[in-house]
């Protein structure tokens, strides 16, 4: 533990927050400076998001204290973090399409003339602050809908700044960014600094940290591990404090390494700026794994080769057949039938007030049909088949689906999909939020699955996972396949070296700025 | 640096093409139909015609505010026909007594949005359930007030409400019992038409100015970010209701006004609030929320109603009216739906 440095400006102490049976912070104590960029590194689901929600009043913590500026402070919402000066440029952004640029700029106090809303002023303010930050192309009367996503995410950035931040928290504000604005923002920050406002920064990228941290704090697991001055640690020893993890799941084992011929073939596929000439394959009786950190571009790929995403360019072949993608329906009879897990049970997966039984058959009902009515017969063979298969507990095959637990309604949404006796399995990320016992299941049941000849491509946030389940690895980093491990090269090291994009085939973003 | 004058008119437009094309259709429509009516352009039609949309013209003003905030209010019908009646029994005295029996209709008007606004914040029921429950229960109370139609009002104010505003002056007995030379020019002009334009200038334009009215865009476009943004969600929602409320009022207190008496009439209060839902949306305001306005949705009345003038003019079957609403509808609707074209994430489509 760090004692409290006496310049500190916001300190936490003991800070804990459980979401169920999960600590996403134990007992941490954080300090951080006027003047000072303090960058917040660590892996998904290491404990930064919740760190900075409780800062700005999104979340209460369980326990611990937090003293800013000499005074001990609870926040109780947004609001109450911005009137006391931290002010938070979320991820997701918080602006409202439908209104104005400027009227989203100063929506929670604007200027105000007899009592109402002073749209000169408002708008003169908008325009200032856009141009503090070099984006003076944005017209304020513009609606923000209609804003591309980067100039959108500068509109953040300007609605903060109005709020004269004492603390400024920048959550992957950049990821979004053409390196000209990244370059932008470098300089309102170092102005901020000088200023003596003190900037916490979460970012992925490495080259970013180096540029402008002055101090650098590592999270894993939901704990404080180290926090270090700039240039104090090297790449390598970063990496390291971010992994040393104790493995928590087994796995079955592997087949030798061998490449089996391609069923799936992906060639030169893109999709708007999410996704950028992906090339990739997978054979029968492969499991691949698709890695990575959240949010570059796994899921659209997966969701382009299930037919959901328009206007995809580039070629996708079963069996070096070259095929159409137009819809899920399209998908599910292409070849010997592509089947997608998808990322949200409750919303894409189930019809949860239905029955397990329903549930089951729903992506199969063709194949259970004679004419135009639903066999009976068939579908209680069929649902009794899949229900012994997966070992899905449950009291009666008619009872909601809403009554199982996330593990057994996850089992539901594969088991789904495999009576469709797909040849291609695509899941997206199927084992989060899922007890251990029934991850192991399923790590079982694929491995299975590929045995039997089906070809896997399977997205995880859990690098347990890719390392211990798949033949292959493809780390994805801003829409492109940056690595592909296979072998013993699947490794925790080499997974996250690949993740950050610090093995020094770095290309865009704009990180090569030096200050 | 500010962007010139004639680019950001385009902007302006651009942003407000369903509520321009209502505005350009209706002017189009109600220009042929002064040519072809046998007393066009004349005092005594415009005070026809505006005395005909006043009511469902405040029913729209009331539907668009919740609609604004992403919900619907089915209980606008109901909260006017509820004071149409209680202004039967309030308004038949004379001088002061009127004062106070308007402001006993807008309070109940009020009251009956405020309920509403209560309901959806902290029975954190859906709104479009909410007010078919309430309006239920503000018909019930319409009917216990007015069993069978009746009741009286004022005879001054009838007149003075529903005719030219030159009638408006002599009645009320100011600008030389409106024989004023200066006058003369305005004398023709409808009375209620007035008081509508008064009602949008002095409660709807502020409102969309306050911190509030905004409150209530912000909600209809993303609640979530309205609410990280430090915006006073509860207050906005009630103040859409209550204000729903209100606009419904003046909307019951004319319909007393002007057939001078009061009526529990249940289909008619249905077909006031779905005519209402039809305004809004011809109007140019999203059903989603977010965007349009108040004002847009007094067209959307104005164009549902000179459908109903041409008709009359024309001589059309009049079983066709149903069916001609029903495709101008559509076609407001259409409209909005163009920017479904350009997604490109079909799960995008159902979210």
């Amino acid at each position: 533990m760090i004692h409290p440095a006496d310049n500190a400006f916001l300190s936490l102490a003991g800070i804990s927050k459980r979401y169920g049976g999960v600590h996403a912070l134990n007992n941490v104590n954080f300090q951080c400076e006027r003047g000072k960029v303090h960058a917040v590194l660590g892996e998904n689901g290491a404990g930064k998001s919740t760190l900075i929600k409780i800062i700005s009043g999104v979340v209460r913590p369980d326990q611990g204290t937090m003293v800013l500026d000499g005074q001990t402070v609870n926040f109780l919402s947004p609001s109450a973090a911005n009137a006391a000066g931290i002010v938070c440029i979320f991820q997701e952004l918080s602006l409202m399409p439908d209104l104005t640029v400027s009227d989203n700029i100063s929506i929670a106090s604007p200027p105000r003339k007899f009592g109402l809303i002073d749209s000169k002023a408002q708008r003169l303010r908008a325009e200032e602050l856009l141009a503090s930050i070099g984006c003076e192309d944005v017209n304020p009367l513009m609606r923000v809908r209609d804003l591309p996503l980067s100039r959108r995410q500068m509109v953040e950035i300007a609605k903060a700044l109005g709020k004269n931040p004492k603390i400024l928290i920048l959550d992957e504000a950049t990821s979004a960014l053409t390196s000209t604005d990244v370059e932008k923002v470098y300089a309102m920050l170092a102005r901020l600094k000088a200023e003596g406002v003190a900037i916490l920064y979460i970012s992925h990228r490495m080259h970013e940290i180096e540029a402008l941290a002055d101090n650098a704090s590592v999270f894993r697991n939901g704990r404080h591990i180290e926090t270090f001055a700039k240039g104090a640690r090297n790449n390598e020893e970063i990496v390291q404090l971010m992994i040393g993890r104790e493995i928590s799941a087994h796995f079955p084992p592997k087949p030798a390494f061998k490449r089996p011929k391609p069923l799936l073939e992906i060639e030169n596929l893109s999709w708007e700026n999410r996704l950028d000439q992906i090339s990739l394959s997978v054979g029968r009786g492969e499991i691949v794994g698709l890695g990575g950190l959240d949010g570059q571009g796994q899921k659209e790929l997966l969701l382009s080769l299930f037919g959901v995403l328009k206007r995809v360019e580039g070629t996708v072949k079963l069996d070096g057949a070259k095929q159409e993608l137009t819809s899920p329906r399209v998908a599910k009879r292409a070849g010997g039938g592509i089947a997608l897990v998808p990322e949200d049970r409750k919303t894409e997966g189930l019809m949860l007030p239905m029955s397990i039984a329903e549930n089951l058959v729903l992506a199969s009902l063709d194949e259970l049909s004679t004419g135009s009515l639903v066999d009976e017969a068939k579908v209680s063979t069929a649902v009794a088949d899949a229900i012994q298969r997966l070992k899905i507990k449950i009291g009666s095959p008619d009872d909601a689906v809403s009554t199982l637990s996330g593990g057994n309604q996850q089992k539901v949404v594969i088991a789904k999909w495999l009576m469709t006796k797909p040849d291609v399995i695509l899941l997206n990320d199927p084992t989060r939020g899922i007890d251990v016992g029934t991850k192991q299941e399923i790590y079982r049941l694929l491995r299975e699955l590929a045995d039997e000849g089906a070809a896997i491509l399977f997205y995880s946030t859990d690098y347990d996972e890719l390392i211990g389940s798949c033949d292959r690895v493809a780390i994805m980093y801003d829409g492109r396949i940056i690595s592909e491990l296979e072998g013993d090269a699947i490794n925790e090291k080499n997974i996250v070296s690949a993740a950050l994009n610090i093995s020094g085939n770095e290309s865009k973003g704009g990180a090569h700025v030096g200050h | 640096m500010s962007a010139t004058k004639s680019s950001d008119f385009g902007l302006r437009l651009r942003q407000n093409m369903g509520f321009a094309i209502a505005v350009v259709l209706f002017s189009v429509v109600y220009f042929l139909y002064h040519l072809a009516h046998p007393k066009g352009f004349s005092s005594q039609v415009l005070v026809q015609n505006s005395n005909e949309v006043f009511s469902l013209a405040m029913l729209a003003m009331a539907q668009t505010v919740p609609v604004l905030m992403g919900g619907l209010d089915l209980s606008v019908g109901a909260v006017m026909t509820l004071v149409d009646c209680l202004a039967s029994h309030v308004l038949e005295g004379a001088g002061w007594s009127i004062f106070g029996g308007i402001a006993l209709c807008l309070a109940a008007g009020a009251a009956a949005g405020f309920v509403n606004g209560c309901v959806v914040v902290f029975g954190r029921i859906q709104p479009i359930i909410a007010t078919l429950a309430t309006g239920a229960i503000y018909m019930g109370l319409a009917l216990f007030l007015r069993p069978i139609p009746g009741g009286k009002i004022n005879e001054d104010i009838n007149w003075a409400m529903t005719n030219a505003l030159g009638d408006f002056a002599e009645t009320v007995g100011i600008f030389d019992d409106g024989k004023a030379p200066w006058f003369q020019f305005f004398a023709g002009v409808p009375t209620s038409l007035v008081f509508l334009v008064l009602v949008a200038g002095i409660i709807w334009v502020p409102f969309r100015r306050s911190v509030t009215g905004r409150t209530v865009y912000a909600i209809g476009s993303a609640e979530g970010a309205a609410f990280m943004s430090g915006l006073n969600i509860h207050r906005g929602k009630l103040a859409a209701f209550t204000l729903a409320g209100i606009f419904a009022g003046i909307g019951g207190i004319f319909m007393a006004i002007q057939t001078s008496s009061g009526n529990a009439d249940i289909p008619m209060a249905g077909a006031y609030t779905l005519s209402s839902i039809a305004s809004v949306v011809i109007g140019g305001t999203s059903l989603l929320g977010g965007t349009g306005g108040a004002i847009g949705s007094i067209f959307g009345t104005l164009i549902l109603k000179v459908i109903s003038f041409n008709f009359r003019i024309f001589d059309i079957a009049p079983l066709l009216q149903p069916l001609f609403e029903g495709l101008v509808l559509l076609g407001a609707v259409s409209l909005g739906a163009l920017s479904i074209l350009r997604v490109k994430n079909q799960l995008e489509l159902f979210r």
